[in-house]
């Protein structure tokens, strides 16, 4: 059953399209993630699927109500991570859930329980009272989990929720979600830039670029779509013509003294290749990985991001 | 019921930021104990008293005005604060109404303001020799909350539309003192030139001034009829105005 369902959602800012078209299905229980450079249109996507802004065009049916003849409804059964903590910090942790289970309409009879289970959840019991003005990043992005889940939202929300945070408390993270979605059977919609994280994370993912998904799969198949190893290879004179005549050379790219080539059964194959391509001063041959999907979709390496947020946050940020 | 308990809420936040904010209430009474003190003896020593109160008694409604001037105006402003740290994101996106997060700001506010106003009229009886009957105290409040919340409205509508906190020291020079200033709160009003006179025959605030004068002191220049009048007229519009301010609050 689709939890999730867009149709042709489309987000314009004047002349600028940030989202095109979008058609997405995303089941019950699933972790779908969001990946794609900076100002791809993740951000975006979400907040529109979130009621934050309303689409320019199509529709989304979120939780089973439409974003905009329900927006309320929906909001009711969504959580949401946001990419900036937006916790109160003059106020404790756990005051801060007190106030967030007020403003949700959370059933109030059983709410000292339902913030210890929160709290245990992220680890924050033995910090509780503190203000959260004294919490690190990592603590406060776990409180920012921690509320988004004590309405029991069908659906959760996160937006970049590992920008910036050291390795450590980004794998502690990562558990907690995984621990809901199998726990909880919380569908958790997740747009990041990490490789890595939404190889991990993710059931299935689409990559977005320009606005529009340039494929969608399981991390696994998306690999295996790629057609074989990558072999990349430095030369100073590369003859690209040669290679693109062999047929078991999937795919070739260029850039500067550099080459990326997608070539089934690869091992059998390097030697003729190093044969062909001219004076090779080093060689690298890989199983696939989710970056080389992401290069081979996008055609360029995805960029750091340095916590400014995506280009929702940047078009925020520009009228301020 | 869900908007009550949201009420509720928002008001609990503002109410527990302003007993953590211990700093702010102390700061909240230090400066209109030095215009009753200092400018109000200042002045006062060489002019003979005003409609028969000393100097000092006779600007201390004013000064009570001037407190929900400043307090309530900047505590509307603060929002640019919570929109900082992303509070304000977090209320935005929650399921309630606009009118009510309007609303809870409001309510937030005036709870604040009146323990301050509180403090300040226990001040004004054991130390500036103003008194207070029960009839008179309880008018006060419901004058001072008549104006909190006009005040309140027009703090979060400059608050809703300004994005950064630049803008504060023009708000005090264009908003806050023209306000101060020709309400008659430090001076009569009767025999003002009249370029001076229209100014403040058009400033909401000089009713509320005048109101507290003529409840606490027992001379007023309007009659209470007129400045309930203006009063209560000033804040239905700036309540109408904002909660439209916030109904366009982009998150």
């Amino acid at each position: 059953m689709a939890v999730i369902e867009t149709r042709n959602l489309t987000k314009r800012f004047g002349k600028l399209t940030a989202v095109s078209r979008l058609n997405l299905r995303v089941s019950e229980g699933e972790i779908f993630g969001l990946l794609g450079p900076n100002g791809a249109g993740k951000t975006t996507t979400l907040s529109m699927l979130a009621t934050l802004i309303p689409p320019s065009d199509g529709s989304a049916n979120v939780g089973g109500f439409d974003v905009k003849r329900d927006p309320s409804k929906v909001r009711h059964s969504i959580g949401f991570v946001f990419q900036d903590p937006s916790s109160d910090d003059l106020l404790t942790g756990r005051e801060n859930l007190y106030l967030h289970a007020l403003m949700y309409g959370v059933d109030m009879r059983n709410i000292n329980e339902k913030m210890d289970d929160v709290l245990k959840l992220v680890d924050l019991t033995s910090r509780q009272h503190e203000r959260v003005r004294n919490y690190s990043g990592g603590m406060r992005r776990r409180l920012e989990l921690a509320r988004g889940l004590l309405h029991e939202p069908k659906i959760l929300f996160l937006d970049e929720p590992t920008l910036g945070l050291d390795p450590q408390t980004r794998q502690h993270l990562w558990t907690y979600i995984k621990k809901l979605s199998t726990e909880k059977k919380v569908t958790i919609i997740i747009t990041t830039h990490y490789m890595e994280e939404a190889d991990m994370l993710c059931d299935r993912l689409a990559i977005i670029d320009h606005g529009r998904v340039v494929a969608l799969d399981a991390p696994d198949r998306l690999k295996k779509k790629l057609g074989g190893d990558v072999i990349k290879l430095q030369v100073k004179r590369p003859n690209v013509a040669a290679l693109k005549k062999l047929g078991y050379v999937k795919h070739v790219q260029r850039e500067d003294g550099t080459l990326m080539l997608t070539v089934s059964e690869a091992n059998k194959h390097l030697q003729e290749i190093l044969k062909r391509v001219g004076e090779v001063e080093n060689v690298e041959m890989r199983s696939p990985t989710l970056n080389d999907v992401f290069l081979h979709y996008t055609g360029s390496e995805i960029r750091d991001q340095e916590g400014e947020g995506g280009f929702f946050e940047r078009m925020m940020n520009s009228n301020r | 019921m869900s908007e009550l308990t949201g009420l509720y809420a928002l008001w609990l936040r503002e109410f527990k930021v302003f007993q953590r904010e211990k700093s702010r209430i102390v700061s909240s009474l230090v400066q209109p104990l030095l215009w009753l003190v200092i400018f109000g003896t200042g002045l006062g020593s060489s002019i003979e008293g005003i409609s028969g109160t000393s100097y000092t008694s006779f600007i201390y409604p004013g000064i009570l005005a001037m407190t929900v001037l400043f307090g309530s105006l900047f505590f509307g402003l603060y929002i640019i604060f919570d929109r900082r740290v992303d509070f304000l994101k977090e209320v935005l996106v929650a399921p309630l109404s606009r009118t009510t997060i309007f609303f809870g700001k409001v309510m937030g506010g005036a709870t604040d303001g009146i323990i301050e106003i509180a403090m300040l009229m226990v001040l004004g009886a054991l130390f500036f020799s103003i008194r207070f009957s029960i009839l008179s105290a309880i008018a006060t409040v419901l004058i001072i909350l008549l104006l909190m919340v006009s005040i309140l409205s027009v703090g979060l509508i400059i608050g809703s539309v300004m994005t950064s906190p630049e803008g504060f020291g023009l708000i005090s020079s264009f908003v806050i003192f023209p306000l101060f200033f020709l309400s008659g709160a430090l001076f009569p009003v009767q025999n003002l030139p009249s370029w001076l006179y229209v100014f403040v025959v058009i400033n909401p605030v000089t009713y509320a001034v005048d109101a507290l004068r003529t409840v606490i002191l027992g001379i007023g220049s309007f009659g209470l009829p007129l400045d309930f009048a203006v009063m209560t007229a000033f804040a239905v519009a700036m309540v109408l105005i904002g909660t439209q301010a916030f109904k366009r609050m982009k998150v």
